[in-house]
């Protein structure tokens, strides 16, 4: 069996190169990944294109990221919370591009690229200029929007439990982005709260297989997850 | 007693609530739409569906200090979650969106326009907006019910014969719920449903672009 575990966040982002594309799991602080991103931090890479549903919390994790300038463009959904004031800061002052994306949409891209397809039709963002420059397409007599799917060279995934194999399960709410991301991208490097022995999991609750996974380090962020909303 | 003309937010929160019904399936905008949640009867059993993959959410904690940074409502606040809750990854929150899963919404707005076009994501002229979930949610969910002031804070319409803001969808409002008066959108146009203490038809139609129908059940309280 092909051993996936690193030593540290530090070995599992070695391989991330500049200009890469990063899927970057979570929804605000509900698990994000944060010890891969202070990893990606201190390896100082550039020109990142970074997908998430937010672009940042203060000045950690992709506020840092953001703010240590690594980033060229970012993908989400909503932009312009408070708490991403790096974003808007780097935004304003003409350094960092962005796309935004219904979140429906960013999601369902992102399991398309996940999922071997060439794209799909929705009625989101119809007759807005969400639809700029996309082709519609009527279905039934009824108008859709075709969205490209979206894949990253790599995904940071944040998972509860995993397995010597990778198997992965995720904490409540926490599972938002990170198996649909895990699906889409050429290298899934996850941090886990917990390693648990082959066979340890139920099959029935595996969320992501372990196929998709290449590489973890353990990281118990559930002891810091407490008061930190806002 | 102090008499002031509309209703409070308690009150407009308490309408909108007073609209789910039984079983219903529902998604609750950040902002003002996030109000309704106390007024809504737990024996009523709704079931609350956050973006983030929440099917069940029960109310905000009291002491977000308790909270957990992994049950967090789509405006990241801490939350609870009902028995028999589920979680779900975003792609499928957003096939109970899409799907026609959601019995109701209730969003907030900028404006609304007459044939029921909504925009609530975007100031006009600025490069950068945040529609979050609001798209889906306003194209797929059943019911759109909007929460909103009914005149911006200088005194003009929100409720206008063609919106002058970036749409968020299109033909997808039904019910709105403003601090003067709640409003239906039909086939035949915009239907005055009920006024607010206070308010008479001709105040409420000199704030509202488009000619208003008075519904034959026009209440006023």
């Amino acid at each position: 069996m092909k051993n996936k575990r690193v030593a540290n966040p530090a070995e599992a982002v070695s391989g991330v190169f500049d200009g890469a594309t990063v899927l970057i799991g979570g929804f605000g602080l509900g698990g994000l990944p944060e010890a891969l991103l202070d990893a990606l931090c201190d390896r100082k890479v550039r020109g990142l294109t970074i997908v998430n549903n937010n672009s940042g919390h203060g000045e950690t994790g992709i506020g840092r990221l953001i703010g240590e300038g690594c980033v060229a463009k970012v993908i989400c959904s909503f932009p312009t919370s408070k708490a991403a004031y790096v974003f808007k800061e780097w935004f304003e002052a003409g350094k960092i591009e962005v796309e935004v994306v219904p979140q429906g949409t960013l999601a369902e891209r992102i399991r398309c690229g996940g999922a071997g397809l060439g794209g799909f039709l929705t009625r989101t963002g119809l007759g807005t200029e969400i639809a700029e420059n996309k082709k519609v397409v009527a279905v039934n007599g009824r108008e859709y929007l075709l969205e490209q799917p979206l894949r990253g060279d790599f995904a940071l995934v944040e998972a509860d439990l995993v397995d010597p194999r990778g198997n992965l399960t995720y904490r409540m709410a926490a599972r938002n982005f990170n198996p649909v991301m895990a699906t889409a991208a050429d290298q899934v490097l996850v941090q886990a709260n917990r390693e648990v022995g082959l066979g340890d999991i139920d099959p029935a609750v595996v969320i992501t297989p372990g196929l998709f996974v290449d590489r973890y380090c353990i990281v118990d962020s559930v002891a810091k997850t407490p008061a930190r909303a806002g | 007693m102090k008499t002031s003309i509309g209703y409070t937010k308690e009150q407009m929160a308490q309408h909108v609530a007073d609209e789910l019904q039984e079983d219903w399936v529902v998604n609750v905008g950040i902002g003002l739409p996030l109000t309704i949640l106390p007024y809504v009867p737990v024996d009523k059993d709704i079931i609350f569906h956050s973006e983030n993959g929440i099917i069940g959410m029960g109310p905000e904690l009291a002491d977000p200090a308790q909270g957990d940074n992994d049950l967090l409502s789509a405006g990241k606040r801490p939350v609870s979650l009902i028995p028999g809750a589920s979680f779900v990854n975003h792609a499928d929150s957003f096939v109970v969106v899409r799907g026609g899963r959601l019995d109701a919404t209730i969003l907030g707005a900028y404006q609304v326009a007459e044939n029921g076009d909504l925009a609530n994501w975007k100031l006009p002229g600025k490069r950068l907006g945040s529609m979050g979930g609001a798209m889906d949610i306003a194209v797929g969910a059943k019911r759109v019910l909007i929460m909103m002031t009914h005149v911006t804070s200088d005194g003009r319409p929100k409720i206008v014969k063609t919106l002058s803001y970036p749409a968020t969808a299109r033909n997808c409002v039904t019910k709105i719920f403003t601090d003067r008066a709640i409003i239906s959108v039909t086939q035949r146009g915009l239907v005055l449903e009920r006024l607010a203490p206070g308010s008479s038809v001709e105040d409420v139609q000199a704030m509202t672009e488009p000619a208003l129908i008075i519904s034959e059940k026009l209440k006023s309280s």
